[in-house]
């Protein structure tokens, strides 16, 4: 009978409970044991966005038989209406899965898979670069891919390396603001959104409203705060949810004032690439760069 | 039964007038709310700055600080007075015409249909049709939506709408909307954050645009129920005892009931969903200044403006330059407050 595994990630206190919801084999038993390819699952679910994602890019996508219904990337994955946001046991198991992957399902679906001898690998939201390679490694290990995802990993660093180099040395560094919706809900840079942009040179107006990850690193913004900050760029992470751009941005009160509005530096980002902590925040930092590499405050 | 009068002792009838003391009191308290609101902020401007720009007088100010005082705290100010008079004076409207102390803005359904508006046109708008722009028209529109089938049902089976066959109907329609608003945010979870964050309040994104689109609706308000509090009086005693004194009880209660939920779901469409303003602030005017129509619509506009001006306040100051929804802070002074009311009016609501 094959071993009931949960592999939890990192120091993340969702992974430390739904580890100790298993069966009691810890995370380092799973890492030092790499699943043979004879034992690779043959079947995957996942319910995860980004780690649908992580999963093509370690070439476990042949293996994957179902996706949530918001695994919008890569384009041929099969999407189908199950949900990460509302996981039904019954309804991912009618996919005979032996391997369910998921960012933060509740206790008791992974033990109800569990108990249908299904395992569970669980990534939740990565805080820092680090914990999206650790992740990207630990799909790999769990599909059977553990060496095309550590080669994917080393791609990974070596191209954000390279892109770094486009980074110029400042004196000042320019301030920037990513928003998340209208109501000014955004990152600090004790997420793995706001790390690339510290990688990229750039300080976060938004630091001082969660320094102590209260809010976890989400915050909502007061808006004269932000009028007061007056940041050097603006990212939209809300262009396409929510039709926001630099006019609608503009429009806003006491807005058309600001810096980064009056001199065009108002960025749109791919809000899919801008939240999912998988292979594509390569991308979202070589938008960063691009966008700020030749400006000097 | 004598519900409203939370001494127990049949007042509304006997002269209380609005005495002028209190009436100073609480233009004071708009004053005093409407001062702070102005002066403090999370961006620390000059308090002799902020006056000599209200008084048109130069200043050493950056653009942007202008823009904090005049585009940012003065509409938010001016938008947390409207909102918190309209929600105050609407329920204590309610909370007359139906002999009820429990009644509050949202008792007829306006904040589930509102709810439901809402989410269908955050929905719509992640689809790719429609604009958030039309959220507060999709609210307004479901509140009245949900106000009138709640009036509806209610008189629906028999001759003449009773106060409780209205409030059951308005538990009937809340639910049922709820069911839906809810049904529907679950089939489209990528928008989740956006509802919440509109149903928690949002004076965080005020600006006049809003005033504009809440003032006539407040004034409409205003006029109506501060012309009706001595009907309100009476009909708190009984309808047959109204009718005996040349009053008609269905058309009063019909005209008050359209103005504050008119003013409900005009403020709900600009602002969200702030709990218990329309039941704290009238109890406690009730509490303090006597229990007739005559003082608590009028001072549960001036309280209630005052209060939901400070409750900002405290909303946008306490995790500065971070916001907490107004909704928290308005729920978390008032939920306890709501525990003493229950308990002070007790023997009313048995009765």
């Amino acid at each position: 009978m094959r071993a009931k595994r949960t592999f939890g990630v990192v120091s993340l206190a969702v992974a430390a409970l739904l580890a100790a919801c298993g069966d009691g084999s810890s995370d380092a038993e799973g890492a030092s044991a790499p699943a043979e390819e004879a034992d690779a699952p043959e079947r995957i679910v996942s319910v995860s966005p980004s780690l649908t994602e992580t999963l093509y890019a370690v070439g476990a996508g042949d293996q994957v038989v179902a996706v949530d219904e918001y695994s919008t990337w890569p384009e041929d994955a099969p999407v189908t209406d199950l949900s990460g946001y509302e996981p039904n046991v019954e309804a991912i198991a009618s996919y005979d899965p032996d391997l369910v992957v998921a960012s933060d399902l509740p206790p008791e679906v992974v033990d109800g898979l569990e108990a249908l001898d299904i395992e569970v690998y669980q990534g939740p939201a990565a805080a820092t670069l680090e914990e999206v390679f650790a992740q990207i490694e630990e799909v790999g290990e769990v599909t059977g891919h553990a060496e095309e995802a550590a080669d994917l990993v080393d791609e990974m660093r070596a191209e954000i390396d390279e892109i770094l180099q486009e980074v110029p040395e400042r004196e000042v560094r320019p301030t920037y603001y990513h928003e998340l919706d209208d109501t000014l809900y955004t990152v600090t840079s004790q997420t793995f959104i706001g790390e690339l942009y510290a990688l990229a040179g750039l300080e976060n107006v938004a630091d001082a409203a969660d320094p102590n990850g209260e809010f976890g690193g989400y915050p909502q913004l007061s808006r004269e705060f932000l009028l007061e900050a007056d940041p050097d760029f603006i990212f939209l992470a809300d262009a396409q949810c929510c039709g926001q751009d630099a006019e609608t941005l503009a429009a806003r009160p006491g807005f058309a004032d600001l810096a980064a509005v009056r001199e065009g530096r108002v960025v749109e980002l791919d809000e899919d690439v801008a939240s999912r902590w998988g292979p594509r925040v390569v991308d979202l930092l070589r938008t960063i760069v691009d966008a700020t590499a030749s400006y000097a405050p | 039964m004598t519900a409203l009068t939370t001494a127990g002792e049949p007042g509304p009838l006997r002269t209380a007038r609005l005495r002028a003391g209190w009436l100073g009191v609480g233009i004071a308290a708009l004053v005093v709310a409407a001062g702070a609101g102005l002066l403090i902020g999370p961006v620390t401007i000059a308090p002799d700055d902020v006056v000599r720009l209200l008084l048109g007088l130069d200043t050493d100010l950056t653009t942007n600080q202008l823009n904090i005082v005049r585009e940012i705290r003065l509409p938010r100010v001016v938008l947390g007075l409207l909102v918190g008079a309209t929600l105050s004076a609407a329920g204590a409207g309610y909370q007359g015409v139906f002999r009820n102390p429990l009644a509050d803005p949202y008792l007829l359904g306006a904040a589930a249909g509102a709810g439901l508006g809402v989410t269908l046109v955050i929905v719509r708008a992640a689809e790719g049709s429609g604009t958030p722009a039309a959220a507060p028209v999709a609210a307004f529109a479901g509140a009245m939506l949900a106000v009138a089938l709640t009036y509806a049902l209610g008189a629906a089976g028999s001759g003449r709408t009773s106060t409780a066959s209205l409030i059951l109907a308005g538990v009937a329609v809340t639910s049922f909307l709820t069911a839906a608003q809810t049904y529907v945010q679950q089939r489209n979870l990528d928008t989740v954050r956006q509802v919440y964050v509109w149903i928690l309040g949002r004076l965080s994104t005020a600006g006049w645009s809003e005033v504009r689109l809440l003032l006539p609706y407040a004034v409409v308000c205003f006029a109506v129920l501060l012309s009706q509090r001595r009907t309100l009086d009476v009909l708190a005693v009984g309808d047959d005892e109204a009718s005996t004194l040349g009053l008609h009880p269905q058309r009063s209660r019909l005209l008050i009931v359209v103005a504050a939920s008119l003013g409900t779901a005009a403020a709900v469409s600009v602002s969200g969903l702030i709990a218990f303003v329309g039941i704290i602030v009238p109890h406690t005017v009730r509490l303090l200044a006597g229990v007739s129509h005559r003082v608590v619509v009028p001072l549960s506009m001036l309280f209630g403006g005052a209060f939901l001006v400070l409750a900002d306040l405290l909303a946008r100051t306490i995790a500065s330059p971070a916001e907490l929804p107004i909704g928290v802070v308005t729920a978390f002074f008032g939920a306890p407050f709501f525990v003493v009311v229950l308990r002070t009016s007790r023997r009313g609501v048995l009765s």
